[in-house]
């Protein structure tokens, strides 16, 4: 390469030739060396999210605040008539996975025959609903996806009411933003009106053509295939429409509220 | 004294923009690696596989969905920047055009000899060019299927695409399995030439 030979490969004279530039400039420029360093430092700082950033209030809020950002995205996104895929009864996963924030054997026992569905909020029918009356709604049935949070999913086949047509024997105002539930293990969530009015949305009482089981939600579970699992309620107590949002027991401690798929 | 003032003016071999684009994915890539990875831990895609929670950020699942969720933002929004500057600038074709598969192999040849050169910081080598279109690929991958999963109802011709919800779910760790690959292969490469660091730095 040069006229004299090269004790070491020429690769390593060229890095050596800049960096001694590089260093006589450095020492010439004092403020952005430090600037140099400083940027150097920033990733070093973000490498070191366990013991600062993650714990930080300020850090909380934002993140908290892009959810819900998030959430109205969401909303966009959402097309009232996109149905969710279907699958055939083979396609079904058995046993189809227990899911809550409690183990199986303390799902809750509601009796039946005392049951009493409550209905609140923006609605003009008030009355409670007893199993018998909301047994006699118009019924349907769908296989479909529970998408869970956590990444898995199973098919399932759920058969109940449509839930915008409960919504539309209660005189519910459907101009009003949220549908909240209140329920018998203590959960509590509520949805945006257009997925409560979406086509796929059941208000189901049975699983794979039996009474659903109180490990499933007895008496009766909110089945919405175009939301995460944690956003389908079950035992249900109460019904509410309302503008003021309600929340979530999962979402009040960091999930997304809109959670759909 | 006078090699030092023409080294200042010298060109700008990376533009403003890229070295901003190029920090601020790096940043995002790294968010979201790590909340991923927490996510990821919530219901393992490959059984008994686990990441360390030590690497991971979020502390919880929902902390790391917040988090991925946040940077995922970043990670578009830059990288939808990145693509049409590149675009509009043309710096896509003088960067990384031509290139054949057998120029790639020659320069990883050579690399692995040791003897790829890196003296003009203004080129990259073939190896470089197939690098890093290949992880502007990748983090495309990473985005499409990470949005199958997301919204396998809304975005039904992603998921199709990526052959339903479960395996836009292997796609996504697949790709992410890729990326993390080539940030190991990226790093020791600035060790080697650290010229290169400075250059992403301050342009020249």
């Amino acid at each position: 390469m040069n006229s004299f030979k090269p004790v070491k490969k020429p690769r390593l004279d060229i890095d050596r030739e800049s960096l001694i530039i590089d260093v006589r400039r450095q020492l010439d420029m004092p403020s952005r060396r430090l600037f140099g360093q400083r940027i150097l430092t920033l990733g070093g700082l973000a490498m070191m999210t366990g013991c600062t950033l993650v714990d930080d209030k300020s850090v909380d809020t934002f993140l908290t605040r892009i959810s819900r950002m998030n959430d109205t995205v969401q909303g966009w996104l959402f097309d009232p008539n996109r149905l969710a895929p279907t699958y055939t009864e083979a396609q079904i996963t058995r046993p189809f996975p227990f899911n809550a924030f409690y183990d199986v054997d303390q799902a809750p026992e509601v009796d039946g025959n005392s049951f009493r569905l409550k209905v609140s909020g923006l609605v003009q029918n008030k009355n409670v609903w007893t199993l018998p009356d909301l047994y006699a709604l118009p019924k349907t049935e769908q296989i479909t996806r529970h998408i869970c949070v956590e990444g898995w999913s199973a098919i399932g086949r759920w058969g109940g009411t449509p839930f915008s047509e409960f919504l539309k024997r209660v005189g519910a105002d459907t101009s009003a933003k949220y549908v909240g539930f209140k329920c018998a293990d203590d959960y509590y969530e509520s949805i945006d009106m257009p997925t409560a009015l979406h086509p796929q949305t059941l208000l189901t009482f049975t699983y794979d053509g039996q009474q659903l089981p109180a490990k499933y939600g007895y008496p009766m579970k909110l089945r919405m295939p175009t939301k995460l699992g944690y956003k389908n309620p079950k035992h249900i107590m109460e019904i509410f429409v309302t503008n003021k949002f309600p929340g979530g027991y999962w979402v009040d401690q960091g999930y997304n509220w809109f959670g759909g798929s | 004294m006078s090699t030092t003032i023409l080294h200042q003016r010298g060109p700008i071999i990376q533009p403003f923009w890229v070295r901003l684009t190029h920090w601020l994915n790096a940043l995002a890539v790294v968010l979201m690696l790590m909340s991923g990875w927490r996510i990821y831990d919530a219901s393992p895609v490959f059984k008994g596989f686990m990441i360390s929670t030590k690497i991971t950020l979020g502390g919880w699942l929902g902390g790391a969905l917040q988090w991925h969720f946040a940077a995922m933002w970043l990670l578009f929004f830059n990288g939808l920047f990145y693509l049409a500057m590149n675009i509009i600038t043309g710096r896509i074709k003088t960067k990384f055009f031509p290139l054949t598969p057998l120029a790639v192999l020659r320069d990883l040849g050579e690399a692995l000899k040791g003897h790829l050169s890196h003296a003009d910081p203004s080129k990259y080598n073939a190896v470089q060019k197939f690098a890093y279109l290949f992880v502007m690929l990748d983090i495309t991958v990473l985005i499409l299927s990470g949005l199958a999963i997301w919204k396998s109802v809304q975005f039904h011709i992603l998921r199709d695409l990526f052959g339903g919800y479960d395996f836009a779910r292997i796609v996504h760790f697949g790709a992410m399995s890729l990326i993390a690959a080539f940030i190991v292969v990226h790093l020791v490469m600035v060790t080697l030439v650290p010229r290169s660091l400075l250059t992403m730095i301050r342009g020249r």
